[in-house]
């Protein structure tokens, strides 16, 4: 009887689609990775405005103080009472003094929570003034506009 | 060294191994896929506050501010908007007709809405989603016709801090 002869069949898979398209797709996911929000919190819900629009250019010297719905604050990690920033806040006077920046030209970033009472955002602004700082902008987030 | 040919074809053939790269870009991607998170964008309303003793060591404002005055209810909603001796109401669109009305639709860099300046008056226990409202409506206000934002008064200021209730 003859024997038949055999013969190794090997079914190779076109890769190329497949890595052109895995490699797009990273490339989208790290161009849309978003390193700054850093400095949100999930606790602050922040109030929304039709106007909000990301500033043109980076703030100078920004300071970032969120203000939960409890009026704690939160910087550096750290929660603390309006009362208590007195000590951090003159921590970053002394830092910007040694950069030899002006506190008039540093901003404080306010990320206070929509249910927040205003009077309390008032006071930590004072209590911002009673240190130096002058410059302050109320962080709201972009309202989707209707048509 | 002996080199192995095909005895068919008399060629080398390479084989790359594709096993390594494919789990690394699968982790890359992996990696990226749960890190994305769709964040709505943020920005800001810009506010110039020295304390009391030195604004007034600088010169005089040639307008006195407008008044804004918000109060609350005991919960911290609204109860009324004032605007100097406006007649009051709850509804913010009122108070953006009326701050049109002052400043009119000129918003060149000479014009009123460059100049004028408003303190807005709250309650301590305001909730401050509706000091954002009274701002917006304040500051500007989108185009229906172009999609864009028309500034009217930028300079704002809050009243001193009333006390607890």
């Amino acid at each position: 009887m003859a024997k038949r002869k055999e013969f190794a069949i090997t079914a190779e898979a076109d890769m190329t689609p497949m890595i052109d398209m895995t490699f797009q797709l990273i490339a989208f996911f790290m161009v849309l990775l978003n390193f700054g929000e850093g400095e949100q919190d999930a606790r602050i819900k922040l109030p929304s405005s039709e106007l909000a629009k990301p500033p043109d250019a980076p703030l100078d010297s920004p300071l970032v103080l969120q203000l939960t719905e409890g009026g704690k604050v939160l910087f550096n990690g750290d929660e603390k009472s309006i009362p208590d920033m007195a000590a951090p806040l003159r921590i970053e006077k002394e830092m910007l003094e040694r950069r030899k920046k002006n506190i008039g030209d540093a901003t404080v970033i306010i990320r206070a929570d929509g249910t927040a009472k205003t009077g309390i955002v008032q006071e930590l602004i004072k209590k911002c003034q009673e240190i130096g700082f002058e410059k302050f902008a109320l962080r709201v987030k972009q309202e989707a506009r209707g048509p | 060294m002996k080199i192995r040919k095909s005895a068919a074809t008399g060629s080398d053939k390479v084989e790359m191994q594709m096993t390594p790269m494919i789990d690394i870009v699968f982790q890359l991607l992996t990696f990226f896929l749960m890190s994305f998170k769709i964040a709505t964008q943020e920005g800001d309303f810009n506010i110039k506050m020295p304390i009391a003793a030195a604004a007034s060591s600088s010169s005089e404002p040639p307008l006195p501010p407008i008044k804004v005055r918000l109060q609350a209810d005991a919960q911290g909603n609204l109860a009324s908007i004032k605007l100097g001796d406006n007649a009051a109401t709850t509804n913010f669109n009122v108070l953006h007709q009326q701050i049109m009305k002052i400043v009119g639709t000129d918003t060149g860099p000479n014009s009123l809405a460059s100049q004028a300046e408003v303190e807005l008056d709250c309650d301590y226990n305001l909730r401050y989603a509706n000091a954002v409202a009274a701002i917006t409506a304040i500051s500007g206000y989108v185009d229906p016709a172009t999609g864009t934002i028309v500034k009217l008064i930028e300079k704002l200021k809050f009243a001193p801090p009333k006390a607890a209730q």
